[in-house]
This record gives structure tokens, C-alpha cells and sequence, in this order.
């Protein structure tokens, strides 16, 4: 038998390397971003922390029966009432907190970088390889370059929760705007529209259910990946679970996994909800 | 009438190195084999059309006949890889920019086959739409899109959405949104073919009516024949990406350019073709309602006829008598109006054969031809209607 030989090529340096100059070189760089981000999570946790719990059960309810009927707005803001009598109900917060602030970064991250891959051809077969990579990378190696930029906390979990997440929405928005009927964007172009006009007023209303429907996968991967994200120190209901695993707490790991499922229930319902109403307008052809 | 747009060897080609394929069809090789050679397909090679300003031209080939890529040519939807289009006397072809912009945003509005609505917009949305990326004020704009709807027959849609609508009011949203552009030139590509039948012909005459009122330059794509020659003042005929005759129905009719023209108006209904004062017979014997029985007698024995039509002093239709009712009345001392049958079948110069037929099935009598003020043009005798439908060379 041979063995492989002694050859050595050091790829993980390389990363190792961008990441450390990165660091040392853009350092207020990302100090802003870190300012920026962090303030976000807390500016949304405290205003959910602010409002009284019955009223966010009222708008739980409101919100279900808007988007689909009075049975799902009972069925949610019983699910969030569970939440609560679980002891969850600050953990519930943040989580929705660091959720809701990563998939608002997504969007105007994704749905730009969608637009334009659909725009230019080359761009798209440029970034078409880096979104394989960052859906199939395992989701933990995105931990490890966020604590050196960001440290520990709620900050490099929005910043690994985007990137494992952000894929869906960049992809979906340039499908829905390659998708758009060819005749639609001819007859746009036959009044003579400038191609601003074509894409703001033809091209992305066309394409707002589709897009819808990445923004849906994005969240429901953000809500994933902030469980795993309470490794780097994350709070709310991931590490609620992270707790349970290290003690082996069975009644505490179920009370914080069936909390994270009720939230995914009422958060896929929601966005699937909001792309339906969208696609109530939209023609048959 | 005056040139309104003129092709000068107009060809699209598409492909990855569209100018090398000029000189291989120039040769004369096919479609395939270009196609094979140069990695190229020819849409349209060497396209020389005139046509003329308030003309309804039509443009009439099977699918693949390259008549689509043609009419995307004159709005530069498609660029032609050579030749020039002049509008109004100016090179359309090397207009790029805002002067591009402008010659689709006022000379030149387009009809799609499948309509080509914006789905998220409501009817008046979708009308509007040209004037809105012009800039036109919102007061305004609305008020035209309006006054399009209603001239089309949508008035009381305007806030519907397009998928609320039946396919021929589709059309009609497609139709009002060109026109509320006000443009000279009005493409429609095939803005029919997706329509039902019933629809389609009713689409087909409102078309016709519109256009005497606008005066508009259409040209009109189709692969329906009969469409064809039903609607257009001249047709062109394209086969191959090639024009192989231009011009009006009833030439190509009497003299089809070639076999594949000649195959194909072998399928014609010249029914819907033919009109009334292309058979009928100038009214040469007519008696006038003081001329009295007599004279009735005496004009339809001259001219060997059977029955005479009868008007009065401006011409105008009164009836119709025949001989042997004239010869009853004389002798019973009736007057001309008591014996005349009043039931005429009538039609006007414009009516098709293919509502005269019914006409002459009906009645025992010639059919009048009339115009509008019910003066008598022209006789149709029924074995003309007959005659008319059997071509030169069956």
C-alpha cells in the first residue's frame, strides 16, 4: 500500500490569513457594523419587550386572521401563550429579535444581488458557485470567522444566520425576474421605457410572489440557524437548548424545541401568507 | 397617399456572428444549412416594403416565416442586422437613446399576441402605462386612458385586473393601451390568433371600424389567410424570413406570385373575401315610380330581364316589379305601386359575399346594392353570387 504523499497544500491558511487581515486592517470597519447591528437586535427587542404580553398575543391573533383566517390567529396566539408559560417569553423575544433583524439585512443584501444577477449574465455565472458553497458548507464553520470579527453575542449570530441564510432570497429574486413573461418586458420596452422603468415598474412588481417565497426560506433558515447560532453566544431560545443539552435536561430541551417549531409554524405561515396576498393580484399567465 | 415607412433590405439574423450568414443567403443556401454552417438563424432577409401613411398593412406567413421578427424590427425591439427602416423619412435603425425612447414613446405603439398586460396592474393602470413613463400628469393621463377604454368597450373595467377579464377584453385592454400612446403607427402581432373564432371576427370588424374613424398606419401580423384578406388594404406574403408578394387582396388573388402562394389561396373562403360591387352589374334598367306599369313593361322587355327595380325621383329604392305582375296590373288598371313588392333584399357596396349568399338563398329576386342613403348602386343577380365563388383556375 502507499501511502498519499507528504504534500501539504495550506488552503485553511489562506482563510486563515484573509480572515486575520480582515480583522486587523478593517477593524472600525467592522466596529460600525457591529454598533449598527447590535443596535438593531436591541432596538427591536426592546420595543417587543416594551409592549405588553396580551397585546402581542392581540396582534399575534389580528396578524393570523389577517393573512388567514380567525382559526390560525387562535392557533398562534395559543402557541405564543404556550411559549410564555414555559418561562420562554424574554427568550422568545430576542429570538425574534436576531431573527427579524437578520432577514431585513437579507433582503436589502439579497434582493439587490438577485436583481443584478438576473440584469448581467456574467455576474449571475460568477455568483451562481459562491451560493452552491454557502448552502452546502456545513452551517457551524460560519461561527468560527464571526467571533474574530465580532467577538461573542447576539451580533456574530446575525452575521452567520445572513450568511448561511441569505441564499434563497438572492436566488429566488433573480429566477422571478428572469422568469417575468417575455412579452410583458417587450410590451414595457415597445412604449419606450427606460430599463429603470422596466425593472421598477414591470419587472420586480411581476416578481414580488416569487420573491416572496425566498423570503420565506430565508427566514425559516435565519430561525434555524439562530438556534445554532447560540454557540457564539446567541441568546433566546437556542440557548435555552444549548443549556438543556449540557445537562441532559430532557423537560427543559422539549419545552425550548416544540417553542422553536411553534415559532417556525407561525413565522412560515406569516410569510407564505404575505406572498399569497401579493399573488392574489397577479395574472394567470 | 404619402410613404409612411419604407424597409430598404431589411434582415434580422440571429446568432452569434449574425453578419457572416449575409453572404450564404445571398447564395441562396436554406435556413438548415446556415444554421449548420455558421451557428446562425436567418429571421428576415432582405425585406423592401412601402407602406403608406392610413394603411392597413398586412403581414401574412406561417409560424417560422420570420413576419414576428419583422414586426419587432420596425420598433427596434429586434435590431435589424442590416438595412434601414425610414419613418417619416428618417433612419429609424441608427436611433439609439433618448431618440429611441422618443420614437416608441410617440410614433410607434405594438399589440402582443398574448397581450402583454402587466398583471399587477389594474385595467386603467395598464392603459395609462405609456403616458405615465412619458411623464404625463396623473389628472391627465387618466383622463385618456379613459376615453380609450371607452372607445374599445371597457368603460365600467377600468379598476379590474387583467386575469378578471375574458381574453377578447384583454385584447381590447392591449388595444386601448396603444392607442392611448396616440402613435402614428400601430404594430399588432397576431393580436387576434389567441382569440376564439366569434370573438376573433368581431374583433376583426371592430378593428375595421376604429381604423375609419383613427386613420392610423397598422400593420397587422397573421397566419390566418382569410384574416389576412379580409382586413388588409395590401398584404405581404412571407415565407422563409423572405417577402414573396406584396399587394392588395384581390391582386394576389388574380395573380399569386408563385406555386406556394397559389397553395395557399387555394384554402381561401372567397366568400369573406369578395364584396358586393366586385359582382354586381351597374343598374342600367330601372323605372322610376311616375314612370307608370307601361313603361315598366316596355324597359324589361328591352333589356330581356324578368323584373325591373323601381325608385323613386332621387333614385332612391322603392321596390322591385316583375313582368308578369306588370302585364296582371295593366290589366286590372293597378298603378306600378300597388303591384311592386316593397320586400327588397338589399345590401351595401361593402357587404361580403358570405352575407349576400344568405340573401340570395331567401329571395326569388336580384339583391339591390344601396348606399347609404338608400339609393340604388348596383343589381346582383343570383347567378353572379355563385359564379363569384369558383376561382379563375377551379
Amino acid at each position: 500500500m502507499q501511502d498519499f504523499p507528504d504534500i501539504s497544500i495550506p488552503l485553511g491558511d489562506g482563510a486563515d490569513f484573509i480572515v486575520n487581515f480582515l480583522d486587523d486592517n478593517l477593524g472600525p470597519f467592522f466596529d460600525f457594523i457591529f454598533w449598527l447591528t447590535s443596535s438593531t437586535i436591541s432596538t427591536f427587542d426592546d420595543f417587543l419587550n416594551f409592549l405588553p404580553w396580551w397585546l402581542i398575543l392581540i396582534v399575534i391573533f389580528v396578524i393570523g386572521l389577517y393573512f388567514q383566517n380567525w382559526k390560525s390567529g387562535l392557533l398562534f396566539s395559543t402557541f405564543i401563550f404556550l411559549v410564555g408559560s414555559f418561562g420562554f417569553w424574554e427568550e422568545l423575544m430576542i429570538t425574534v429579535a436576531i431573527v427579524i433583524t437578520a432577514v431585513v439585512i437579507c433582503i436589502f443584501i439579497g434582493i439587490p444581488i438577485g436583481i443584478i444577477m438576473a440584469l448581467y449574465k456574467p455576474f449571475s455565472v460568477f455568483m451562481r458557485p459562491i451560493l452552491d458553497a454557502m448552502q452546502t458548507m456545513p452551517s457551524f464553520i460560519y461561527l468560527i470567522p464571526v467571533i474574530f470579527f465580532f467577538a461573542l453575542g447576539n451580533v456574530p449570530a446575525v452575521f452567520a444566520t445572513i450568511i448561511y441564510a441569505v441564499p434563497p432570497v438572492i436566488r429566488l429574486t433573480e429566477l422571478a425576474i428572469r422568469n417575468v413573461d417575455q412579452e410583458v418586458v417587450e410590451s414595457a420596452e415597445s412604449f419606450g421605457s427606460s430599463r429603470k422603468q422596466i425593472l421598477f415598474k414591470v419587472q420586480l412588481p411581476q416578481a414580488i410572489p416569487t420573491i416572496m417565497a425566498g423570503i420565506n426560506q430565508t427566514t425559516m433558515m435565519a430561525l434555524a440557524m439562530v438556534v445554532i447560532a447560540s454557540m457564539v453566544g446567541a441568546g433566546g431560545l437556542g440557548e435555552q437548548v444549548l443549556i438543556a443539552i449540557n445537562r441532559l435536561d430532557i423537560a427543559l430541551g422539549f419545552e425550548a424545541g416544540i417553542s422553536i417549531v411553534f415559532l417556525a409554524i407561525i413565522i412560515d405561515r406569516v410569510t407564505s401568507g404575505i406572498g399569497d396576498k401579493f399573488q392574489r393580484n397577479k395574472g394567470d399567465h | 397617399m404619402s410613404v409612411k415607412m419604407k424597409l430598404n433590405n431589411v434582415s434580422k439574423i440571429f446568432g452569434p456572428k449574425p453578419k457572416s450568414a449575409i453572404p450564404l443567403v445571398e447564395q441562396g443556401k436554406s435556413k438548415d444549412d446556415i444554421l449548420a454552417e455558421t451557428g446562425n438563424t436567418v429571421g428576415v432577409y432582405n425585406a423592401n416594403l412601402e407602406i403608406k401613411e392610413g394603411e392597413l398593412f398586412v403581414i401574412m406567413g406561417l409560424s417560422g416565416s420570420g413576419k414576428s421578427t419583422l414586426i419587432r424590427c420596425l420598433n427596434l425591439l429586434n435590431k435589424p442586422t442590416t438595412g434601414s427602416i425610414e419613418v417619416d423619412g428618417e433612419d429609424v435603425v441608427k436611433f439609439k437613446g433618448e431618440k429611441l425612447k422618443h420614437y416608441r414613446q410617440k410614433k410607434i405603439a405594438m399589440v402582443f399576441q398574448h397581450f402583454g398586460l402587466f398583471s399587477h396592474r389594474t385595467v386603467l393602470g395598464n392603459v395609462e402605462y405609456g403616458l405615465e413613463i412619458r411623464g404625463v400628469p396623473i389628472e391627465e393621463r387618466r383622463k385618456v386612458a379613459r376615453e380609450n377604454l371607452e372607445s374599445v368597450g371597457l368603460k365600467g373595467w377600468e379598476d379590474k385586473y387583467p386575469d378578471e377579464l375574458s381574453g377578447g377584453m384583454q385584447q381590447r385592454v392591449g388595444l386601448a393601451r396603444a392607442l392611448a400612446n396616440d402613435p402614428d403607427i400601430l404594430l399588432m402581432d397576431e393580436p387576434f390568433s389567441a382569440l376564439d373564432p366569434l370573438i376573433r371576427r368581431e374583433m376583426q370588424l371592430e378593428l375595421l371600424d376604429l381604423q375609419e374613424r383613427l386613420q392610423k398606419t397598422i400593420i397587422f401580423i397573421t397566419h390566418d389567410i382569410n384574416e389576412a384578406f379580409k382586413i388588409g388594404d395590401r398584404v405581404a406574403v412571407m415565407k422563409d424570413g423572405k417577402v414573396v408578394q406584396t399587394g392588395t387582396p384581390e391582386a394576389i388573388l388574380e395573380e399569386p406570385a408563385n406555386d406556394y402562394i397559389s397553395e395557399f389561396i387555394k384554402d381561401i373562403d372567397r366568400s369573406k373575401i369578395i364584396q358586393a360591387e366586385n359582382v354586381m352589374m351597374r343598374p342600367n334598367a330601372v323605372v322610376s315610380l311616375k314612370d307608370g306599369l307601361n313603361v315598366a313593361v316596355r324597359e324589361m322587355e328591352a333589356n330581356g330581364l324578368s323584373s325591373v327595380f323601381v325608385t323613386d325621383r332621387s333614385r332612391k329604392l322603392q321596390g322591385i316589379v316583375t313582368i308578369d305582375d306588370a302585364i296582371q296590373g295593366i290589366k286590372e288598371k293597378s298603378s306600378l305601386e300597388d303591384v311592386m313588392v316593397r320586400q327588397v333584399e338589399s345590401v351595401t357596396k361593402e357587404a361580403y359575399l358570405e352575407e349576400i349568399i344568405p340573401k340570395a338563398v331567401e329571395t326569388k329576386y336580384p339583391i339591390a346594392v344601396v348606399n347609404d342613403e338608400q339609393r340604388l348602386e348596383g343589381i346582383i343577380l343570383r347567378v353572379h353570387v355563385l359564379s363569384s365563388l369558383i376561382s379563375e383556375d377551379g
